[in-house]
């Protein structure tokens, strides 16, 4: 039984959580944050493409690392841990996992040495309004060449350089790759709850594009990739989770009320002892879920479904609990109490909301059942 | 990242196995709802326990000179993997084997280890553990059964509550207070007592459930000699705490229907496309998903002789209201007809059984409360509850 990370794999957590401490603190997230013109915090991208993480899973023959995806999924840990104000998340789990996944060797060829460079910032282009985006119901459409309609909202779609789109094909569904530099793409911010990652309205008229994988393959190459990003986006919000429990941990050891600090109180303990279950929930179905993931495993669409349930359910309630824990100043601007509570809410929902997850779930285990 | 034993934990699991092949069933063999008299089933249990104690099972981890094994806790995590796949008749040694032997062991005289060690793995004699009363179950420190010292021995009387195996047990360690006057932690005192001796009375407890698996046990002027003290007077509490640590150790997973009998009998009943079911079965798997695989990361630490962190102190939190939870769905998915008990119901009834079960379990081995508490004290590292009885003489506390 070995149902851990390795020794170099924690090394590599830690390394990046030292780094991460000093490079990528909560006032550079603010910095993000306090500027509507700000998309990212360029100073940490820097660095961060300096470190070679966004080569981490990438092939060395397309310019990558060349480790695996149980070293990606320590790294997304550590960028959920410090709310990383850069477009990791939709660079390297979106859309370099999604060429990976659907692309040809040339197709692959031409963007993931860039993406490890950094010279490539991607993005995933599925929702168009209210609702999970069904690929049976798509208004953006893919004529073998050109993309026309909305995408809305798209994280980072303000400054990636290329994304992945989910489009309507003949009666089916594809995905199409397109350079967001080329013409017949325009792009405008859109505001969100979490302005410490952006987001864009994007709108296609005649934009070139090339098809990833088969026409009408769409459907299925999402679902995919999906179950890909669930995975590592579930273990940025254990990183979070984790903190915020470490958070409300510590304030409730500082913070003294009726003449005792407030965590000799049940009320608080058992809030806190709640929290603690649902992080270790979550992390033992991430560690599944990396498993699943590292492996490509039969188990993925369960695994991941069931790490991205319980990481969901952990960062929210542990964010919510932990402004809650603060008191009145949880609920200031000065205290980062809220900076969790917003990124739990985007990771909630970036890759499809917790309902449409559960349902996953349970069509995975009726399969499995009736097998 | 694997689940696959390393060469040595394959070669003993395969011994196991070939050994609990050699001496039971598969379980699955005989009908599950099989009708066996208490009689019946203590015999088959003490055989097969000194049939174990043979092989070198009994007691993985302990040295070979206590007929142990010299084995490691892993082995002892693959050993209770393979022998759950048998037919085995376990439990009656349990408590004694995993608490009260241990104490002994620890606290005990070298003629208290040759007198009750062997006897205990042999399945020869059967322990209890007497700690909690009516009026201290989760503070279990403010019981009230007193031992007076009379020359060399002492006079104790009182009572116990939820005691297991009481009515068959030949022995038992009993905390009991010997100083009133003392604070509450220190004035207690633990003995081995003789079950079977005048003044012991064991009467069944009739639980909300129904059933009477428990005791409580009666104690009137019951001597024990000062030789059966375990550990100083007044030392108790620590000598209790020692026990309490192998409880943690000792206990497993909880029995009832999981979220795969619900989806069963959701597939069944035709109920199994409600949204709010659908809802509630992922949350269910989730949440049990989460503790079998926290269980593995423990194992990973057994396995790569580490100690284990404390992220399996969500097991009970998990599992107790969890299976209160299917239950209860469960009998309301049935409606009206829910209401109705026995063995021809859906699940052979077990919803229903284990709905007036669960409330128990959430109870029985540190309450919800208790359990959240350590978490909180032990885990987190959180302040103390505040402890309006520290320092006060007990016999001047409040009690009710």
């Amino acid at each position: 039984m070995n149902f851990d990370f390795s020794d170099d794999q924690k090394f590599l957590g830690n390394e990046a959580r030292k780094f991460l401490d000093g490079e990528c603190t909560t006032q550079h997230v603010r910095e993000v944050l306090n500027d509507d013109d700000k998309s990212h915090h360029e100073g940490v991208w820097q660095k961060v493409k300096e470190m070679g993480w966004l080569g981490t899973a990438i092939p060395e023959e397309h310019g990558g690392l060349g480790l695996g995806a149980l070293e990606l999924c320590v790294l997304a840990e550590e960028m959920g841990r410090a709310l990383a104000p850069v477009p990791f998340a939709s660079t390297v789990y979106f859309f370099a996992e999604g060429m990976m996944l659907a692309g040809s060797d040339a197709q692959k060829g031409a963007v993931l040495p860039g993406v490890a460079s950094g010279d490539v910032i991607g993005c995933y282009a599925a929702s168009e309004g209210p609702g999970n985006p069904d690929p049976a119901k798509l208004s953006v459409s893919f004529d073998g060449s050109k993309l026309s309609g909305t995408k809305i909202p798209v994280t980072d779609g303000d400054i990636a350089t290329h994304a992945i789109v989910l489009a309507k094909e003949g009666s089916g569904a594809s995905l199409v790759l397109v350079d967001l530099n080329g013409a017949g793409v325009s792009r405008k911010p859109v505001k969100t709850l979490e302005p410490t990652r952006s987001h864009a309205e994007i709108t296609f008229d005649g934009a070139a594009g090339e098809r990833l994988g088969a026409a009408g393959e769409g459907g299925d190459l999402h679902d995919a990739i999906m179950n890909r990003a669930a995975v590592l986006l579930a273990f940025e919000q254990l990183g979070g989770a984790t903190r915020c429990l470490e958070m409300a941990t510590d304030y409730a050891k500082e913070r003294y009320a009726f003449g005792r600090p407030i965590g000799g109180n049940q009320a608080i303990k058992h809030k806190l002892a709640d929290m603690y279950v649902k992080n270790e929930v979550a992390r033992s179905n991430c560690y599944y879920g990396a498993w699943a993931l590292s492996t490509d495993a039969v188990e993925l669409p369960e695994a991941a479904a069931a790490a991205r349930l319980a990481a969901s359910e952990a960062y929210w309630y542990a964010s919510k609990e932990n402004i809650q824990t603060h008191g009145g100043m949880g609920f200031t601007w000065e205290v980062d109490c809220h900076l969790f509570y917003r990124r739990a809410k985007l990771l909630a929902v970036q890759a499809g909301a917790p309902k449409v997850w559960k349902e996953k779930l349970v069509r995975a285990l009726e399969l499995k059942n009736a097998a | 990242m694997d689940f696959n034993d390393t060469p040595e934990e394959a070669e003993f699991r395969s011994e196991a196995r070939a050994f609990l092949e050699k001496h039971l069933e598969p379980k699955g063999a005989q009908p599950l709802r099989q009708r066996v008299s208490g009689e019946e089933f203590m015999k088959r249990a003490k055989e097969w326990q000194a049939v174990k104690a043979k092989g070198g099972y009994a007691k993985i981890t302990w040295p070979k000179e206590m007929g142990g094994r010299g084995g490691t806790a892993m082995q002892q995590v693959i050993w209770g993997q393979e022998e759950a796949k048998f037919d085995s008749p376990g439990g009656p040694f349990t408590i004694g084997l995993g608490m009260c032997i241990p104490t002994v062991i620890a606290f005990g005289s070298d003629e208290h280890k040759k007198r009750y060690v062997q006897k205990a793995l042999m399945g020869e004699e059967i322990w209890c553990q007497l700690f909690s009363e009516p009026s201290a179950g989760s503070d279990v420190a403010g019981l009230k059964t007193r031992a007076v010292k009379d020359g060399d021995e002492w006079v104790i009387n009182g009572q116990k509550v939820w005691t297991s195996g009481a009515h068959y047990s030949d022995y038992g360690i009993l905390l009991v207070r010997t100083d009133p006057k003392a604070a509450k932690h220190k004035g207690l005192t633990m003995f081995i007592v003789d079950m079977k001796q005048q003044g012991v009375e064991a009467r069944p407890i009739h639980q909300a459930s129904g059933g009477r698996e428990f005791n409580e046990v009666y104690f009137t002027d019951v001597r024990i000699p000062d030789s059966d003290r375990l550990g100083e007077v007044g030392q108790g509490w620590k000598v209790a705490i020692v026990t309490l640590m192998n409880e943690r150790l000792a206990v497993g997973g909880s029995p009832g229907p999981d979220w795969a009998e619900i989806m069963n009998y959701a597939k069944d009943a035709g109920t199994i496309s409600d949204a709010a079911f659908r809802d509630n079965l992922a949350d269910w798997y989730v949440a049990a998903q989460g503790y079998k695989l926290t269980k593995l990361r423990t194992q990973t630490a057994l396995s790569k002789g580490q100690t284990p962190g404390p992220e399996n102190s969500i097991g009970k939190i998990i599992t107790a209201n969890q299976l209160q939870d299917i239950c209860n769905s469960a009998i309301e998915m049935q409606d009206h007809y829910g209401l109705m008990t026995g063995d021809e119901m859906p699940a052979d009834g077990l919803f229903q059984q284990s709905f007036m079960w669960a409330p128990g379990l959430r109870i029985a081995g540190g309450t919800d409360e208790i359990l959240k508490n350590i978490i909180a004290e032990r885990v987190l590292g959180l302040p103390q509850d505040v402890r309006v009885d520290k320092d006060i003489p007990f016999d001047e506390l409040k009690s009710g």
